[in-house]
C-alpha cells in the first residue's frame, strides 16, 4: 500500500476553509518567513477516508481480535467511556480556564470528576492522595521517583541508588536513573519467582532511597514478603515504590497501601480499560502516602467546605509541574466511567476472572510448553518456548504463528529472566470459547513445532507483509518519506 | 457490570480445569493480613445511569464560551473525518506495534506523520511522539546534555512559562545549571542569551512564536550557539510554520512542540501531542519510539519500530528517555488532519489566523485607554496593556460568553494590567468585533 505522499495530486483539495472576513491581512516579515511551503499532501476528503480506513485494516485492535499481550492488560474498551469522553462540556474546555479569576467556577464539572476519581483510586489502592497529572505509567514513575527524591532531600538523607528485581520493567530503572539515582538489580528466586528477600537484606544500605516493586511481578506471582520487605526498606529510611501495572490481578484482594508502600502508579490504561491507541495516550496516576503528600505536583484540586472545588498551589515542597495542566483528562475521564459502571463488585469480578482465565488457560498449556516458574499464577504467566527452540522454534516463530490463526500474539522475550519468554495475559472480558480456540490453536503450534517447523517459520502469512527485515530498517534508517 | 463474558457454570468449569472449586482459592496467596482492610465503594450502575451523571458534570462546564484564550493551546477547527476515522476500533484498541505484521497500519502511519512532521519543520528525523510539548522540551534538555557531555542549559526567557517550570521539575535531581535570558521589549535578547554562555553550555532552548505570541528569526541566534559547541533547541507552534521560518532553516538540533493544533480538542488539558524532530547525526540520541520503512521477506514495502537499542525496554537505566506509552492516538489525528487540509489548507489556516489577529489588534488599538504592545511581528496572538487589572476584567467578561485572554500577571509579577489575547481561523469578524466591544464598554463602567 503506498503511503499517502505518494497518493498526492498537485491542486487537490481536501477540507474547505472559510472566506476572509477581515479587512486586514498581517504580516511576517521577509526574514522571519519560511523559504518553501511545506509539502503536505494534496487529497480530497476521500482520498484521505480511504487512505485511513485502509491502515485501519491491516491493524489487530482488541475490537478484532483476541490480545493475550502480557503486562498490558488489553481488556475490552467499553464504548460508553469513549461516549462520555466526547461530552461537549468536556471536549471543548480550555484548561486555562480554571486559572482566571474566579475561573474555577466555570469548571466545576471537570474539578468534580478529577477530585472523585482521586478519591476512587485511594480507596481501590489505600493510598492517602492521589495526583493524575501523569500521562503514562513510567511518567508516574518518573514522578513518583522525583517526588522520593524531594522526600530525602527535605530530611537530608544523603541516598544514591534505587534497588529494582531482574524481572521488573525496562521503565523501572529508566525513571529511576531519570530521577538521578544509581540503579542495582535484584535476583528473582528461581524457585518461588519471588523477589530474593536474603539477596535484598544483603544489598539493602544506607545509601537506598527506594526499592520498585510489581506486585503481582512480571512472572504473574504475587509475593507474599511484601509486607516484610517494606519493613526491612522503612529501617533504612528506604521508601517502596510500586509499579502498578499489574492492579488488574488484586482489586478488591489487595491494597498496595496496607502492605507498607510508600509511593505508586496505576496504569488506567491497562487495569481502567482506557483504550491504548496503538501506543498511547494513557495515564498514570500517582497515589502516595500521607508523608509524601507535600511532595505531589501542583496544581491539585480540593474540595472546600461549601462543596465547591478549586485549584490549589500552596504546597512549598512540591516537586512543581510534571505536566503543563492536569494531565490526560480525557482519558482519565473514560476510566472514572469504567470504575462507576463496574462498582465495588464489579471490580472484585474483574480481578478474579482475570485471574481464573490466566489460570485455566496456564492449565491448558503448561503440558506442552515450559513453565519455568509452575505454581498458580494471578492474571498473567510466563511461558518458555525452551522445548521448542530445541527443535529451532523460538518465541518469535510461535508468535508469528499465532497471527495466522488470527491472534495477537502475547509478550515476548519479556521479562528477561526467562528464556524464550511467551508472555501471557487473557484479561476477564474473554470468554472460554476465545480461550479454548486460543489453546487450540498454541497446543497446534506446538505440535507442528516438530512435525513441519518450516511452515511454523514461514509464518506469518495471511497479513499482508510477511517478517520485516528490521537489520535493515536500522541499517537504512528511512524514517521520513523522501519521494 | 464487570464486562466479563463467562458466566457462572462456564466459570465452574474452568475452576475445576485448574483443580480449584472456589474463585477464592486463586487468591490463596495472598495471605489474610494482606487483605484490604476496606474497599467500601458504590455498586456498579448501568450505562445510562452513568452517562446521565457525567452528562451533568459536563453541562456545569463553561464550555461554550468564545475563546481568544491561547497560551499555547488554541481553539481551531477540527474537521469531521478527524473524528469519524481517529474512533475506529483497529486504532484506539491497538497497543504499541511490537508485531509488525498484525500492525502495519498503525506501523506505516506513524512512518507518515513523522513526515509530516519533517516536512513541517524542515528537520530531518521526527520521532513518534512524546506526552505533550512541555515534555517534549524537557526531553530535548536531556537529550543534549547527553549528546554534548555538558552540563548547563540556558533558557529564553520567552518560552512558556509553564514549560519552563517543567523544565525546573525536570532537572531538579541531575547535578546541572540552569540559567534564564530575560527578554528586552518582548523579544529573545542576543545580549542576554549570549552572556549566558559558557563552555559548559550543552543547549539554548528558545521558542518561535515566543509565549507573548511574537515571530523571531532565530538564525542569529543558532550560527552563535554552534560556534561554541552549543545545540540550538526551538519549541515550535505548528500551525505558524506554514508560514514562519523552520527549525530546519534556521539550523536548529532539535525542534519541539506542541500538537493540539494539528486536530486535538482542548479537552481540559490533554491528551495532547508532543513532537520532536532531530538531525540524521542526533537521531540515535533522540528518545521515543521511531518507525522505519524497510521490507519483508518478499520484498514488499513494510514498516516496523526502529532503533529501539536507544529504548528503556533494551538498554533500562542507560536509555536515551523512560518513556514507553507515548501519545499515539493523538499523533495518528495530527496525521490525518495534516492530511485533509493539505499543503494549501494549512496555509490557509496560517493566514486567517494572521489576518484575524491583525484586525483584532486593530480593534483593540482603538479602544481608549488600552494600547496593543509594540513587540514585533505577532501570529495569532499578542498583548495589550489594559489601564486596569487584567484578571478583575475576565470574569465579567466570561458573564458575555466570551473569554477574552490570558492574564500575564499569573506569571509574571507586575504585568497584572496585561492580557494575552489569542485568535485562530474560527473566529469570526463579528466575534472579534463584539470581544472589542464589551472589553470597551467594561472598561468604561
Ligand atoms: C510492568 C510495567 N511497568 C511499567 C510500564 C510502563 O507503563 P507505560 O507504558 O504506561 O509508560 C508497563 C507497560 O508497558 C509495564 O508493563
Amino acid at each position: 500500500m503506498p503511503v499517502i505522499f505518494e497518493k498526492s495530486v498537485p491542486g487537490r483539495r481536501g477540507v474547505r476553509l472559510p472566506e476572509c472576513d477581515v479587512p486586514c491581512k498581517g504580516d511576517i516579515p521577509e526574514a522571519c518567513r519560511r523559504g518553501r511551503d511545506a509539502e503536505l499532501c494534496e487529497l480530497s476528503e476521500l482520498d484521505v477516508v480511504r487512505h485511513f480506513t485502509e491502515l485501519s485494516r491491516r491493524n489487530f485492535g482488541i475490537d478484532t481480535a483476541f490480545y493475550p499481550l502480557g503486562s498490558c492488560t488489553m481488556k475490552y474498551n467499553p464504548k460508553v467511556n469513549e461516549a462520555v469522553a466526547g461530552l461537549d462540556g468536556f471536549v471543548n474546555l480550555h484548561p486555562f480556564l480554571p486559572q482566571l479569576d474566579r475561573g474555577g467556577m466555570f469548571t466545576q464539572g471537570a474539578f468534580q470528576v478529577m477530585y472523585e476519581l482521586e478519591r476512587l483510586l485511594c480507596e481501590i489502592s489505600g493510598m492517602t492522595a492521589f495526583t493524575l497529572h501523569p500521562m503514562a505509567g513510567a511518567h508516574g514513575e518518573l514522578t513518583g521517583m522525583m517526588c522520593i527524591a524531594a522526600y530525602h532531600r527535605d530530611r537530608g538523607n544523603r541516598k544514591t541508588e534505587v534497588l529494582i528485581p531482574d524481572e521488573a520493567h525496562g521503565t523501572n530503572p529508566s525513571s529511576a536513573a531519570i530521577a538521578g539515582y544509581r540503579t542495582r538489580p535484584m535476583p528473582t528466586d528461581r524457585r518461588s519467582g519471588m523477589l530474593d528477600v536474603g539477596e535484598l537484606e544483603k544489598l539493602v544500605s544506607e545509601e537506598t532511597a527506594a526499592i520498585m516493586l510489581t506486585n503481582p511481578n512480571t512472572l504473574g506471582i504475587f509475593n507474599t514478603h511484601i509486607h516484610r520487605i517494606a519493613e526491612i526498606a522503612h529501617r533504612h529510611d528506604a521508601l517502596i515504590y510500586y509499579d502498578g501495572a499489574n492492579l488488574n490481578a488484586v482489586l478488591g484482594k489487595f491494597r498496595p497501601g496496607d502492605a507498607g508502600v510508600d509511593v505508586m502508579h496505576i496504569n488506567l490504561h491497562k487495569t481502567f480499560s482506557t483504550p491504548h491507541g496503538g501506543g498511547g495516550p494513557g495515564a498514570g496516576p500517582v497515589g502516595v502516602r500521607e508523608t509524601l503528600e507535600p511532595y505531589l505536583p501542583i496544581s491539585r484540586v480540593v474540595k472546600r467546605r461549601d462543596g465547591t472545588y478549586v485549584l490549589n498551589y500552596q504546597y512549598p515542597k512540591s516537586i512543581g509541574y510534571m505536566a503543563p495542566f492536569y494531565g490526560n483528562f480525557l482519558v482519565y475521564l473514560r476510566a472514572l466511567a469504567y470504575i462507576l459502571v463496574n462498582g465495588k463488585q464489579g471490580l472484585v469480578e474483574v480481578s478474579e476472572n482475570a485471574v481464573l482465565n490466566a489460570n485455566y488457560v496456564m492449565h491448558g498449556l503448561k503440558d506442552v510448553y515450559a513453565l519455568p516458574y509452575d505454581r498458580p499464577c494471578m492474571h498473567e504467566f510466563v511461558l518458555s518456548a525452551s522445548r521448542q527452540a530445541e527443535n529451532g522454534i523460538r518465541a518469535m516463530d510461535i508468535a508469528k504463528a499465532l497471527i495466522d490463526c488470527g491472534f495477537h500474539p502475547p509478550t515476548v522475550y519479556f521479562p528477561l529472566i526467562v528464556k524464550e519468554a511467551l508472555m501471557i495475559e487473557p484479561t476477564e472480558t474473554e470468554s472460554k470459547e476465545t480461550l479454548d480456540a486460543f489453546i487450540r490453536a498454541m497446543r497446534e503450534i506446538a505440535e507442528k513445532a516438530e512435525t513441519a517447523p518450516d511452515e511454523i517459520r514461514a509464518a506469518p502469512q495471511k497479513t499482508s507483509v510477511s517478517r520485516p527485515d528490521e537489520a535493515k530498517a536500522a541499517r537504512e534508517m528511512d524514517l521520513c518519506y523522501r519521494g | 457490570m464487570s464486562y466479563v463474558a463467562n458466566t457462572e457454570a462456564q466459570r465452574k468449569e474452568m475452576l475445576a480445569a485448574c483443580g480449584l472449586s472456589s474463585m477464592e482459592e486463586l487468591f490463596a496467596a495472598i495471605p489474610e493480613e494482606l487483605r484490604p482492610k476496606s474497599f467500601d465503594l458504590l455498586a456498579g450502575k448501568s450505562e445510562l445511569e452513568v452517562r446521565s451523571y457525567l452528562s451533568g458534570l459536563a453541562r456545569r462546564n463553561y464550555s461554550h464560551l468564545v475563546y481568544f484564550l491561547g497560551g499555547g493551546i488554541y481553539d481551531h477547527y477540527i474537521p469531521a473525518a478527524v473524528d469519524a476515522l481517529a474512533c475506529r476500533g483497529e486504532f484506539t484498541t491497538s497497543y504499541t506495534p511490537y508485531q509488525p505484521e498484525c500492525s502495519q497500519g498503525t506501523l506505516q502511519a506513524i512512518y507518515e506523520y513523522q513526515t509530516q512532521i519533517c516536512r513541517l519543520t524542515g528537520m530531518e528525523a521526527s520521532n513518534a511522539s512524546l506526552y505533550d510539548g512541555g515534555s517534549a522540551l524537557c526531553e530535548a534538555c536531556h537529550m543534549a546534555l547527553a549528546a554534548t557531555g555538558r552540563s548547563r542549559i540556558v533558557m529564553d526567557s520567552g518560552i512558556n512559562p509553564v514549560y519552563r517550570q517543567m523544565i525546573r521539575t525536570y532537572t531538579a535531581n541531575l547535578s546541572i545549571e540552569l540559567a534564564e535570558a530575560p527578554l528586552v521589549l518582548g523579544q529573545s535578547s542576543r545580549d542576554n542569551l549570549f552572556s549566558l554562555l559558557n563552555g559548559e553550555t550543552a543547549a539554548v532552548i528558545l521558542q518561535n512564536p515566543n509565549f507573548f505570541g511574537v515571530v523571531d528569526d532565530h538564525s542569529d541566534i543558532v550560527a552563535h550557539c554552534h560556534e561554541m559547541g552549543v545545540l540550538a533547541v526551538q519549541s515550535v507552534y505548528p500551525i505558524a510554520l506554514a508560514l514562519v521560518k523552520t527549525p530546519g532553516e534556521i539550523g536548529a538540533d532539535i525542534a519541539t512542540g506542541e500538537g493540539q493544533s494539528l486536530g486535538l480538542p482542548l479537552g481540559f488539558g490533554g491528551p495532547y501531542l508532543g513532537f520532536m524532530a532531530t538531525t540524521r547525526g542526533l537521531v540515535r540520541k533522540m528518545p521515543g519510539r521511531v518507525a522505519g520503512r524497510t521490507v519483508d521477506r518478499n520484498g514488499r514495502e513494510s514498516f516496523v519500530l526502529t532503533l529501539q537499542a536507544r529504548e528503556q525496554h533494551i538498554r533500562r537505566e542507560k536509555a536515551t528517555s523512560n518513556i514507553c506509552t507515548n501519545q499515539a492516538l493523538c499523533a495518528l489525528r495530527a496525521h490525518m488532519y495534516l492530511s485533509l487540509v493539505g499543503r494549501e489548507g494549512i496555509k490557509e489556516i496560517a493566514n486567517l489566523c494572521l489576518a484575524k489577529t491583525a484586525y483584532a489588534m486593530e480593534r483593540f488599538r482603538a479602544i481608549p485607554g488600552v494600547e496593543v504592545a509594540d513587540c514585533g511581528p505577532a501570529f495569532n496572538e499578542f498583548v495589550v496593556r489594559l489601564s486596569v487589572d487584567a484578571a478583575g476584567l475576565i470574569g465579567r467578561l466570561i458573564d458575555h460568553g466570551i473569554a477574552p485572554g490570558l492574564p500575564l500577571g499569573r506569571f509574571y509579577p507586575g504585568m497584572n494590567e496585561y492580557l494575552l489575547v489569542a485568535v485562530t481561523e474560527k473566529r469570526t469578524k463579528f466575534e472579534i468585533g463584539r470581544l472589542a466591544e464589551t472589553v470597551e464598554a467594561v472598561l468604561c463602567q
